[in-house]
Protein backbone atom coordinates (compact mmCIF):
# COMPACT_ATOMS: atom_id res chain seq x y z
CA UNK A 1 0.00 0.00 0.00
CA UNK A 2 1.20 3.56 -1.09
CA UNK A 3 0.37 6.63 1.16
CA UNK A 4 0.84 10.49 0.20
CA UNK A 5 0.93 11.65 3.64
CA UNK A 6 1.71 8.54 6.01
CA UNK A 7 3.91 5.75 6.64
CA UNK A 8 2.90 2.67 7.84
CA UNK A 9 4.60 0.07 8.70
CA UNK A 10 3.33 -3.54 10.43
CA UNK A 11 5.86 -5.40 12.51
CA UNK A 12 5.96 -7.69 15.40
CA UNK A 13 2.04 -7.11 15.65
CA UNK A 14 2.78 -3.57 16.49
CA UNK A 15 1.08 -0.76 13.96
CA UNK A 16 3.43 1.96 13.11
CA UNK A 17 1.85 5.07 11.78
CA UNK A 18 4.45 7.61 11.34
CA UNK A 19 2.88 11.20 9.80
CA UNK A 20 5.31 12.00 6.66
CA UNK A 21 4.71 16.12 5.54
CA UNK A 22 7.40 16.94 7.04
CA UNK A 23 7.40 20.29 4.72
CA UNK A 24 4.27 20.98 6.45
CA UNK A 25 5.02 20.20 9.93
CA UNK A 26 2.69 17.63 9.21
CA UNK A 27 -0.55 19.46 9.43
CA UNK A 28 -3.54 17.77 8.36
CA UNK A 29 -5.05 18.16 4.73
CA UNK A 30 -8.16 15.88 3.30
CA UNK A 31 -5.45 13.05 1.73
CA UNK A 32 -3.90 13.04 5.04
CA UNK A 33 -7.50 12.52 7.10
CA UNK A 34 -8.24 10.19 5.02
CA UNK A 35 -5.08 7.78 4.64
CA UNK A 36 -5.20 7.88 8.67
CA UNK A 37 -8.69 6.82 9.32
CA UNK A 38 -8.09 3.84 6.51
CA UNK A 39 -5.25 2.65 8.74
CA UNK A 40 -6.70 3.18 12.19
CA UNK A 41 -9.97 1.54 11.16
CA UNK A 42 -7.92 -1.40 9.84
CA UNK A 43 -5.61 -1.97 12.87
CA UNK A 44 -8.46 -1.53 15.13
CA UNK A 45 -10.52 -4.68 13.82
CA UNK A 46 -7.32 -6.36 13.34
CA UNK A 47 -5.96 -9.24 15.90
CA UNK A 48 -2.66 -9.69 14.54
CA UNK A 49 -2.01 -5.94 15.28
CA UNK A 50 -2.03 -5.28 19.06
CA UNK A 51 -0.02 -2.43 20.08
CA UNK A 52 -0.08 1.12 17.67
CA UNK A 53 2.78 3.85 17.56
CA UNK A 54 2.13 7.08 16.22
CA UNK A 55 4.79 9.30 15.42
CA UNK A 56 6.02 11.94 12.77
CA UNK A 57 8.63 12.35 10.08
CA UNK A 58 10.57 15.65 10.50
CA UNK A 59 11.49 18.39 13.47
CA UNK A 60 7.31 18.96 14.10
CA UNK A 61 4.82 16.27 15.16
CA UNK A 62 2.11 17.81 13.62
CA UNK A 63 0.63 21.37 13.15
CA UNK A 64 -3.10 20.43 12.83
CA UNK A 65 -5.11 21.88 10.25
CA UNK A 66 -2.87 22.82 7.13
CA UNK A 67 -4.38 26.65 6.62
CA UNK A 68 -3.23 26.24 2.70
CA UNK A 69 -6.75 24.41 2.85
CA UNK A 70 -8.55 27.16 4.88
CA UNK A 71 -8.15 30.66 2.95
CA UNK A 72 -10.94 32.81 3.73
CA UNK A 73 -11.72 35.51 1.32
CA UNK A 74 -12.86 38.27 3.46
CA UNK A 75 -15.52 39.49 1.22
CA UNK A 76 -17.12 35.62 1.08
CA UNK A 77 -19.62 34.32 3.13
CA UNK A 78 -18.32 33.17 6.70
CA UNK A 79 -16.67 29.00 6.07
CA UNK A 80 -18.60 26.18 8.29
CA UNK A 81 -15.42 25.06 10.48
CA UNK A 82 -17.71 22.61 11.77
CA UNK A 83 -17.85 20.32 8.39
CA UNK A 84 -14.04 19.38 8.81
CA UNK A 85 -14.66 19.17 12.68
CA UNK A 86 -17.53 16.72 12.28
CA UNK A 87 -16.26 14.60 8.81
CA UNK A 88 -12.39 14.20 9.61
CA UNK A 89 -11.21 15.35 13.29
CA UNK A 90 -14.02 14.09 15.95
CA UNK A 91 -13.83 10.45 14.05
CA UNK A 92 -10.20 10.62 14.25
CA UNK A 93 -10.24 11.09 18.07
CA UNK A 94 -13.21 8.36 18.10
CA UNK A 95 -10.53 6.29 16.50
CA UNK A 96 -7.75 6.70 18.81
CA UNK A 97 -9.91 6.26 22.22
CA UNK A 98 -11.92 3.64 20.88
CA UNK A 99 -8.93 1.86 19.81
CA UNK A 100 -9.26 -1.56 21.51
CA UNK A 101 -5.43 -1.66 22.20
CA UNK A 102 -3.03 0.48 23.25
CA UNK A 103 -2.22 3.97 21.49
CA UNK A 104 1.73 4.64 21.96
CA UNK A 105 2.04 8.80 21.04
CA UNK A 106 5.96 9.82 20.18
CA UNK A 107 5.61 13.46 20.17
CA UNK A 108 9.24 14.21 18.30
CA UNK A 109 9.10 18.10 18.25
CA UNK A 110 5.74 21.11 18.27
CA UNK A 111 2.45 19.61 18.36
CA UNK A 112 0.13 22.45 17.89
CA UNK A 113 -3.38 23.57 17.48
CA UNK A 114 -5.28 20.17 16.84
CA UNK A 115 -1.58 18.51 16.81
CA UNK A 116 -1.45 18.88 20.06
CA UNK A 117 -4.93 17.18 20.54
CA UNK A 118 -4.31 14.28 18.77
CA UNK A 119 -1.45 13.41 21.13
CA UNK A 120 -3.55 13.79 24.38
CA UNK A 121 -5.89 11.12 22.76
CA UNK A 122 -3.56 8.81 22.65
CA UNK A 123 -3.11 6.33 25.51
CA UNK A 124 0.78 7.14 26.51
CA UNK A 125 2.40 9.96 25.30
CA UNK A 126 6.26 10.21 25.11
CA UNK A 127 7.84 13.75 23.80
CA UNK A 128 11.17 14.12 22.49
CA UNK A 129 13.19 16.68 25.14
CA UNK A 130 12.82 19.76 22.41
CA UNK A 131 8.92 19.20 21.81
CA UNK A 132 6.29 21.43 22.65
CA UNK A 133 2.85 21.32 22.82
CA UNK A 134 0.76 24.92 21.70
CA UNK A 135 -2.90 25.15 21.89
CA UNK A 136 -2.90 27.92 19.54
CA UNK A 137 -6.82 28.20 18.43
CA UNK A 138 -6.85 31.49 20.27
CA UNK A 139 -4.40 33.01 18.60
CA UNK A 140 -6.93 32.72 15.19
CA UNK A 141 -10.28 33.15 16.99
CA UNK A 142 -11.04 29.48 17.42
CA UNK A 143 -11.65 27.07 20.11
CA UNK A 144 -9.81 24.02 21.42
CA UNK A 145 -11.22 20.82 18.92
CA UNK A 146 -9.98 17.54 18.64
CA UNK A 147 -11.21 16.98 22.26
CA UNK A 148 -9.01 19.79 23.83
CA UNK A 149 -11.42 21.17 25.68
CA UNK A 150 -11.73 17.97 27.32
CA UNK A 151 -8.53 16.50 27.78
CA UNK A 152 -7.05 19.37 28.93
CA UNK A 153 -8.74 19.94 32.23
CA UNK A 154 -9.00 15.99 32.76
CA UNK A 155 -5.23 15.83 32.55
CA UNK A 156 -4.07 19.03 34.18
CA UNK A 157 -7.12 20.79 35.78
CA UNK A 158 -9.11 23.60 34.92
CA UNK A 159 -6.72 26.55 35.95
CA UNK A 160 -3.79 25.31 33.41
CA UNK A 161 -5.83 24.25 30.73
CA UNK A 162 -7.60 27.77 30.67
CA UNK A 163 -4.15 29.31 30.63
CA UNK A 164 -3.01 27.25 27.89
CA UNK A 165 -6.29 27.90 25.58
CA UNK A 166 -6.68 31.46 26.25
CA UNK A 167 -2.89 32.20 25.56
CA UNK A 168 -1.29 29.93 23.55
CA UNK A 169 1.67 29.54 24.87
CA UNK A 170 4.51 26.98 23.80
CA UNK A 171 4.35 24.37 26.85
CA UNK A 172 7.70 22.64 26.82
CA UNK A 173 7.93 18.49 26.68
CA UNK A 174 9.62 19.22 30.61
CA UNK A 175 6.47 21.44 31.31
CA UNK A 176 3.72 19.24 29.87
CA UNK A 177 5.25 16.28 32.38
CA UNK A 178 5.02 18.16 35.35
CA UNK A 179 1.90 18.92 34.00
CA UNK A 180 0.73 15.77 34.22
CA UNK A 181 -0.58 16.15 30.94
CA UNK A 182 1.99 13.48 29.10
CA UNK A 183 3.68 10.00 30.35
CA UNK A 184 7.03 10.26 29.76
CA UNK A 185 9.71 12.67 28.25
CA UNK A 186 12.93 11.08 26.28
CA UNK A 187 16.66 12.26 24.97
CA UNK A 188 15.18 13.84 21.29
CA UNK A 189 17.83 10.71 19.53
CA UNK A 190 16.10 8.40 22.27
CA UNK A 191 12.60 8.89 20.95
CA UNK A 192 11.81 6.96 18.45
CA UNK A 193 13.50 3.59 20.00
CA UNK A 194 11.54 4.31 23.25
CA UNK A 195 8.28 4.41 21.68
CA UNK A 196 8.51 1.15 19.93
CA UNK A 197 10.34 -0.45 22.55
CA UNK A 198 6.82 0.87 24.31
CA UNK A 199 4.89 -0.60 21.53
CA UNK A 200 6.84 -4.10 21.30
CA UNK A 201 6.12 -4.43 24.89
CA UNK A 202 2.63 -3.78 25.09
CA UNK A 203 2.10 -5.95 21.83
CA UNK A 204 3.02 -8.98 24.10
CA UNK A 205 0.62 -8.14 27.02
CA UNK A 206 -2.88 -9.53 27.45
CA UNK A 207 -4.31 -7.01 24.69
CA UNK A 208 -7.99 -7.17 25.65
CA UNK A 209 -7.38 -6.72 28.98
CA UNK A 210 -5.71 -3.59 28.39
CA UNK A 211 -8.60 -2.62 25.96
CA UNK A 212 -10.82 -3.08 29.16
CA UNK A 213 -8.56 -1.08 31.53
CA UNK A 214 -8.68 1.64 28.41
CA UNK A 215 -12.76 1.69 28.19
CA UNK A 216 -12.77 1.92 31.91
CA UNK A 217 -10.09 4.78 32.44
CA UNK A 218 -12.16 6.52 30.08
CA UNK A 219 -15.30 6.13 31.50
CA UNK A 220 -14.43 7.80 34.61
CA UNK A 221 -14.48 11.19 33.13
CA UNK A 222 -17.63 10.84 33.38
CA UNK A 223 -18.42 8.31 35.56
CA UNK A 224 -19.76 8.58 39.23
CA UNK A 225 -17.71 6.32 42.05
CA UNK A 226 -21.40 3.52 42.26
CA UNK A 227 -21.15 4.19 38.07
CA UNK A 228 -17.83 3.00 38.07
CA UNK A 229 -17.60 0.34 40.64
CA UNK A 230 -20.20 -1.65 38.37
CA UNK A 231 -18.73 -0.93 35.23
CA UNK A 232 -15.23 -2.40 37.08
CA UNK A 233 -17.09 -5.57 37.82
CA UNK A 234 -18.60 -5.77 34.65
CA UNK A 235 -15.06 -5.54 32.84
CA UNK A 236 -13.44 -7.60 35.54
CA UNK A 237 -16.20 -10.07 34.22
CA UNK A 238 -15.33 -9.97 30.72
CA UNK A 239 -11.27 -10.03 31.81
CA UNK A 240 -12.09 -13.23 33.66
CA UNK A 241 -13.63 -14.96 30.50
CA UNK A 242 -10.23 -14.12 28.50
CA UNK A 243 -7.61 -16.52 27.43
CA UNK A 244 -4.80 -14.28 28.63
CA UNK A 245 -6.05 -13.95 32.59
CA UNK A 246 -5.98 -17.97 32.22
CA UNK A 247 -2.68 -18.20 30.89
CA UNK A 248 -1.34 -15.26 32.97
CA UNK A 249 -2.52 -17.23 36.43
CA UNK A 250 -1.20 -20.52 34.96
CA UNK A 251 2.20 -18.56 34.57
CA UNK A 252 2.24 -17.36 37.95
CA UNK A 253 1.58 -21.04 39.50
CA UNK A 254 3.69 -22.64 37.26
CA UNK A 255 6.78 -19.69 37.70
CA UNK A 256 7.14 -19.05 34.08
CA UNK A 257 7.12 -16.11 31.54
CA UNK A 258 3.02 -16.36 30.41
CA UNK A 259 2.46 -16.48 26.48
CA UNK A 260 -0.33 -14.17 26.07
CA UNK A 261 -2.32 -14.19 22.90
CA UNK A 262 -4.44 -10.95 22.94
CA UNK A 263 -7.42 -12.35 23.64
CA UNK B 1 -34.88 -23.51 8.01
CA UNK B 2 -34.45 -22.61 11.20
CA UNK B 3 -34.40 -18.89 11.98
CA UNK B 4 -34.60 -19.40 15.82
CA UNK B 5 -32.64 -21.02 18.05
CA UNK B 6 -34.26 -21.87 21.34
CA UNK B 7 -32.82 -23.33 24.83
CA UNK B 8 -33.44 -23.33 28.44
CA UNK B 9 -30.37 -22.09 29.80
CA UNK B 10 -31.75 -21.61 33.48
CA UNK B 11 -34.73 -22.83 35.25
CA UNK B 12 -38.13 -21.46 34.15
CA UNK B 13 -36.21 -19.39 31.64
CA UNK B 14 -35.99 -20.05 27.82
CA UNK B 15 -33.55 -18.12 25.50
CA UNK B 16 -34.80 -17.55 21.77
CA UNK B 17 -31.65 -16.37 19.23
CA UNK B 18 -32.22 -14.73 15.97
CA UNK B 19 -30.43 -16.92 13.62
CA UNK B 20 -30.20 -15.75 10.25
CA UNK B 21 -26.44 -13.84 10.76
CA UNK B 22 -26.20 -13.77 6.89
CA UNK B 23 -29.16 -11.89 6.89
CA UNK B 24 -28.36 -9.41 9.94
CA UNK B 25 -31.48 -11.62 11.22
CA UNK B 26 -33.30 -9.61 8.77
CA UNK B 27 -36.97 -10.38 10.05
CA UNK B 28 -38.95 -12.19 7.13
CA UNK B 29 -42.42 -13.72 7.36
CA UNK B 30 -40.72 -17.10 8.20
CA UNK B 31 -38.66 -16.09 11.23
CA UNK B 32 -41.64 -14.21 12.73
CA UNK B 33 -43.68 -17.02 12.19
CA UNK B 34 -41.56 -19.34 13.91
CA UNK B 35 -41.37 -16.76 16.39
CA UNK B 36 -44.71 -16.59 16.64
CA UNK B 37 -45.23 -20.20 16.95
CA UNK B 38 -42.58 -21.11 19.67
CA UNK B 39 -44.03 -18.04 21.58
CA UNK B 40 -47.53 -19.23 21.52
CA UNK B 41 -46.01 -23.05 22.48
CA UNK B 42 -44.14 -21.71 25.24
CA UNK B 43 -47.37 -19.17 26.85
CA UNK B 44 -49.12 -22.90 26.78
CA UNK B 45 -46.02 -24.40 28.99
CA UNK B 46 -46.23 -24.21 32.59
CA UNK B 47 -42.88 -24.57 33.20
CA UNK B 48 -41.90 -21.80 31.24
CA UNK B 49 -42.14 -18.36 33.47
CA UNK B 50 -39.59 -15.53 30.94
CA UNK B 51 -38.24 -15.80 28.30
CA UNK B 52 -35.52 -13.39 26.30
CA UNK B 53 -34.87 -12.47 22.84
CA UNK B 54 -31.88 -11.61 21.53
CA UNK B 55 -29.82 -11.37 18.44
CA UNK B 56 -26.11 -11.97 17.94
CA UNK B 57 -23.03 -9.79 19.41
CA UNK B 58 -23.08 -7.20 16.43
CA UNK B 59 -26.92 -7.41 15.24
CA UNK B 60 -29.97 -7.67 17.18
CA UNK B 61 -32.02 -7.38 13.70
CA UNK B 62 -31.62 -5.27 10.73
CA UNK B 63 -35.18 -4.98 9.70
CA UNK B 64 -37.17 -6.28 7.49
CA UNK B 65 -36.58 -8.41 4.69
CA UNK B 66 -36.20 -6.45 1.70
CA UNK B 67 -36.15 -8.89 -1.07
CA UNK B 68 -39.78 -10.24 0.86
CA UNK B 69 -41.19 -6.88 0.71
CA UNK B 70 -40.14 -5.72 -2.88
CA UNK B 71 -42.02 -8.79 -4.59
CA UNK B 72 -45.76 -7.18 -2.70
CA UNK B 73 -47.61 -4.74 -4.41
CA UNK B 74 -51.11 -3.07 -2.51
CA UNK B 75 -53.06 -5.93 -3.15
CA UNK B 76 -50.61 -8.96 -1.35
CA UNK B 77 -49.59 -6.23 1.24
CA UNK B 78 -53.40 -6.29 2.15
CA UNK B 79 -53.34 -10.22 2.67
CA UNK B 80 -50.12 -9.99 3.82
CA UNK B 81 -50.40 -12.58 6.85
CA UNK B 82 -47.49 -10.14 8.56
CA UNK B 83 -49.40 -8.15 11.05
CA UNK B 84 -51.09 -10.70 12.60
CA UNK B 85 -47.59 -12.52 13.15
CA UNK B 86 -46.98 -9.51 15.71
CA UNK B 87 -50.18 -9.37 17.14
CA UNK B 88 -49.82 -13.09 18.50
CA UNK B 89 -46.13 -11.98 19.49
CA UNK B 90 -47.69 -9.29 21.08
CA UNK B 91 -50.34 -11.31 22.70
CA UNK B 92 -47.35 -13.60 24.27
CA UNK B 93 -48.55 -13.28 28.17
CA UNK B 94 -45.39 -13.97 30.36
CA UNK B 95 -42.49 -11.63 30.64
CA UNK B 96 -40.39 -10.99 27.54
CA UNK B 97 -37.02 -9.44 28.04
CA UNK B 98 -35.43 -8.29 24.91
CA UNK B 99 -31.38 -8.19 24.92
CA UNK B 100 -30.45 -5.87 22.30
CA UNK B 101 -26.72 -6.06 20.88
CA UNK B 102 -25.67 -4.17 17.86
CA UNK B 103 -28.19 -2.85 15.12
CA UNK B 104 -32.00 -2.55 15.66
CA UNK B 105 -33.00 -1.41 12.85
CA UNK B 106 -36.96 -0.95 11.56
CA UNK B 107 -38.97 -4.10 12.39
CA UNK B 108 -35.91 -5.47 14.57
CA UNK B 109 -36.40 -1.90 16.37
CA UNK B 110 -40.06 -2.85 16.12
CA UNK B 111 -39.08 -6.02 17.85
CA UNK B 112 -37.14 -4.58 20.40
CA UNK B 113 -40.43 -2.37 21.21
CA UNK B 114 -42.66 -5.44 21.96
CA UNK B 115 -40.21 -6.73 24.74
CA UNK B 116 -41.52 -5.46 28.25
CA UNK B 117 -38.56 -5.02 29.21
CA UNK B 118 -35.14 -3.98 27.13
CA UNK B 119 -31.53 -4.35 27.88
CA UNK B 120 -29.26 -3.36 25.50
CA UNK B 121 -25.16 -3.61 24.85
CA UNK B 122 -23.15 -0.23 24.85
CA UNK B 123 -22.41 -1.25 20.99
CA UNK B 124 -26.55 -0.88 20.45
CA UNK B 125 -27.65 1.48 17.89
CA UNK B 126 -31.80 1.76 17.41
CA UNK B 127 -32.99 3.22 14.61
CA UNK B 128 -36.75 3.60 12.15
CA UNK B 129 -34.85 3.85 8.82
CA UNK B 130 -37.58 3.31 6.99
CA UNK B 131 -38.14 6.77 5.75
CA UNK B 132 -35.11 6.13 3.81
CA UNK B 133 -37.05 3.71 1.54
CA UNK B 134 -39.93 5.34 1.56
CA UNK B 135 -41.99 4.08 4.02
CA UNK B 136 -43.04 4.32 7.31
CA UNK B 137 -42.28 1.88 10.36
CA UNK B 138 -45.27 -0.71 9.47
CA UNK B 139 -45.01 -2.75 13.14
CA UNK B 140 -46.21 -0.22 15.56
CA UNK B 141 -42.88 1.58 15.26
CA UNK B 142 -44.07 5.09 15.51
CA UNK B 143 -46.93 3.96 17.73
CA UNK B 144 -44.69 2.30 20.55
CA UNK B 145 -42.14 4.78 19.98
CA UNK B 146 -43.93 7.88 20.44
CA UNK B 147 -45.83 6.13 23.53
CA UNK B 148 -42.49 5.89 25.32
CA UNK B 149 -40.60 8.64 24.35
CA UNK B 150 -42.82 11.34 23.29
CA UNK B 151 -44.18 12.63 19.93
CA UNK B 152 -41.09 14.87 19.46
CA UNK B 153 -38.65 12.53 19.71
CA UNK B 154 -40.78 10.00 17.74
CA UNK B 155 -41.40 12.72 15.03
CA UNK B 156 -37.64 13.04 14.86
CA UNK B 157 -36.53 9.91 14.64
CA UNK B 158 -39.16 8.39 12.43
CA UNK B 159 -39.05 11.08 10.13
CA UNK B 160 -35.05 11.39 10.20
CA UNK B 161 -34.18 7.42 10.14
CA UNK B 162 -31.27 9.01 12.59
CA UNK B 163 -29.98 6.30 15.18
CA UNK B 164 -30.00 5.95 18.63
CA UNK B 165 -27.26 5.04 20.45
CA UNK B 166 -27.83 3.13 23.41
CA UNK B 167 -26.94 5.95 25.63
CA UNK B 168 -29.75 8.11 24.58
CA UNK B 169 -32.23 4.93 24.08
CA UNK B 170 -31.48 4.40 28.09
CA UNK B 171 -32.27 8.59 28.74
CA UNK B 172 -35.50 7.97 26.80
CA UNK B 173 -36.68 4.83 28.36
CA UNK B 174 -36.15 2.56 25.40
CA UNK B 175 -34.26 0.19 27.34
CA UNK B 176 -33.89 0.12 31.01
CA UNK B 177 -30.03 -0.88 31.30
CA UNK B 178 -26.84 -0.72 29.55
CA UNK B 179 -24.03 -3.40 29.87
CA UNK B 180 -20.94 -4.01 28.21
CA UNK B 181 -21.64 -6.16 24.69
CA UNK B 182 -20.43 -9.54 25.91
CA UNK B 183 -22.63 -9.49 29.32
CA UNK B 184 -25.80 -8.01 27.80
CA UNK B 185 -27.40 -11.50 27.52
CA UNK B 186 -25.90 -12.84 30.84
CA UNK B 187 -27.39 -10.16 32.50
CA UNK B 188 -30.99 -10.59 30.41
CA UNK B 189 -30.92 -14.00 31.82
CA UNK B 190 -29.92 -12.61 35.46
CA UNK B 191 -32.92 -10.57 35.22
CA UNK B 192 -35.23 -13.77 33.50
CA UNK B 193 -34.52 -15.73 36.24
CA UNK B 194 -35.14 -13.14 39.30
CA UNK B 195 -38.45 -12.36 37.74
CA UNK B 196 -39.05 -16.61 36.86
CA UNK B 197 -38.82 -16.86 40.87
CA UNK B 198 -41.70 -14.27 41.75
CA UNK B 199 -45.27 -15.43 41.92
CA UNK B 200 -46.57 -15.81 38.23
CA UNK B 201 -49.85 -14.98 38.83
CA UNK B 202 -48.52 -12.03 40.07
CA UNK B 203 -46.42 -11.04 37.10
CA UNK B 204 -49.43 -12.08 34.65
CA UNK B 205 -51.25 -9.16 36.33
CA UNK B 206 -48.36 -7.08 36.34
CA UNK B 207 -47.71 -7.61 32.35
CA UNK B 208 -51.48 -7.15 31.99
CA UNK B 209 -51.72 -4.00 33.90
CA UNK B 210 -49.12 -2.00 32.53
CA UNK B 211 -49.80 -3.05 29.08
CA UNK B 212 -53.22 -1.53 28.97
CA UNK B 213 -51.91 1.70 29.96
CA UNK B 214 -51.94 2.80 26.81
CA UNK B 215 -55.53 1.07 25.60
CA UNK B 216 -57.30 3.10 29.03
CA UNK B 217 -57.97 6.13 30.54
CA UNK B 218 -56.67 6.32 34.02
CA UNK B 219 -59.79 6.09 36.06
CA UNK B 220 -60.77 2.74 34.14
CA UNK B 221 -56.75 1.41 34.33
CA UNK B 222 -57.07 2.19 38.22
CA UNK B 223 -60.48 0.03 38.48
CA UNK B 224 -58.62 -2.63 36.55
CA UNK B 225 -55.32 -2.54 38.60
CA UNK B 226 -57.77 -3.12 41.66
CA UNK B 227 -59.64 -5.90 40.03
CA UNK B 228 -56.25 -7.71 39.31
CA UNK B 229 -55.81 -6.84 43.30
CA UNK B 230 -58.95 -8.58 44.61
CA UNK B 231 -58.04 -11.49 42.19
CA UNK B 232 -54.68 -12.11 43.48
CA UNK B 233 -56.49 -12.14 47.09
CA UNK B 234 -57.57 -15.51 46.21
CA UNK B 235 -54.05 -17.18 45.18
CA UNK B 236 -52.19 -19.11 47.35
CA UNK B 237 -49.35 -17.49 46.25
CA UNK B 238 -50.00 -14.41 47.90
CA UNK B 239 -50.75 -15.76 51.24
CA UNK B 240 -47.10 -17.86 50.67
CA UNK B 241 -45.50 -14.32 50.27
CA UNK B 242 -47.05 -12.46 53.19
CA UNK B 243 -46.76 -15.62 55.55
CA UNK B 244 -42.70 -16.13 53.96
CA UNK B 245 -42.19 -12.46 55.12
CA UNK B 246 -43.89 -12.53 58.48
CA UNK B 247 -41.76 -15.88 59.38
CA UNK B 248 -38.34 -13.80 57.70
CA UNK B 249 -37.94 -16.65 54.90
CA UNK B 250 -37.72 -16.78 51.07
CA UNK B 251 -41.17 -17.62 49.30
CA UNK B 252 -41.61 -20.38 47.16
CA UNK B 253 -44.15 -19.29 44.47
CA UNK B 254 -46.00 -22.15 42.88
CA UNK B 255 -48.36 -20.79 40.70
CA UNK B 256 -51.76 -21.61 42.64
Amino acid sequence: MDYQTIIVEEKNAVGCLTFNRPKQLNSFNETMHQEVSKVLKAWAKDQNIRAVVISAEGRGFCAGQDLNDRVVDPNADAPDLGLSIEKYYNPLIKLITEMPKPVVCAVNGVAAGAGANIALACDIVLAAKSASFIQAFCRLGLVPDSGGTWFLPRLVGRAQAMGMAMLGDKISAEQALQLGMIWQVVEDDQLKAEAEKMGEHLAKQPTYGLSLIKKAIHAAADNNLDDQLILERDLQRLAGRSHDYREGVQAFMQKRTPDYKGC
Amino acid sequence: MDYIKTSAPQDGVVLIELNRPEKRNALNNATLKQLADTLAQLDGDVTVKTVVITGNEQCFAAGADLNELAQLDVVSIQQDQRPLLWKRIDEFSKPLIMAVNGYAFGAGFELALHGDIVISGENAQFALPEIGLGMLPGAGGTQRLARLVGQQLAMRWAMTGEMIPARVALQHGISSQICPTGLTVQYALELAAKIAKQAPLAIKVIKQSLKSIHEVTLSQGLKLERQHFVWLAATQDRQEGINAFLEKRKPEFRGV
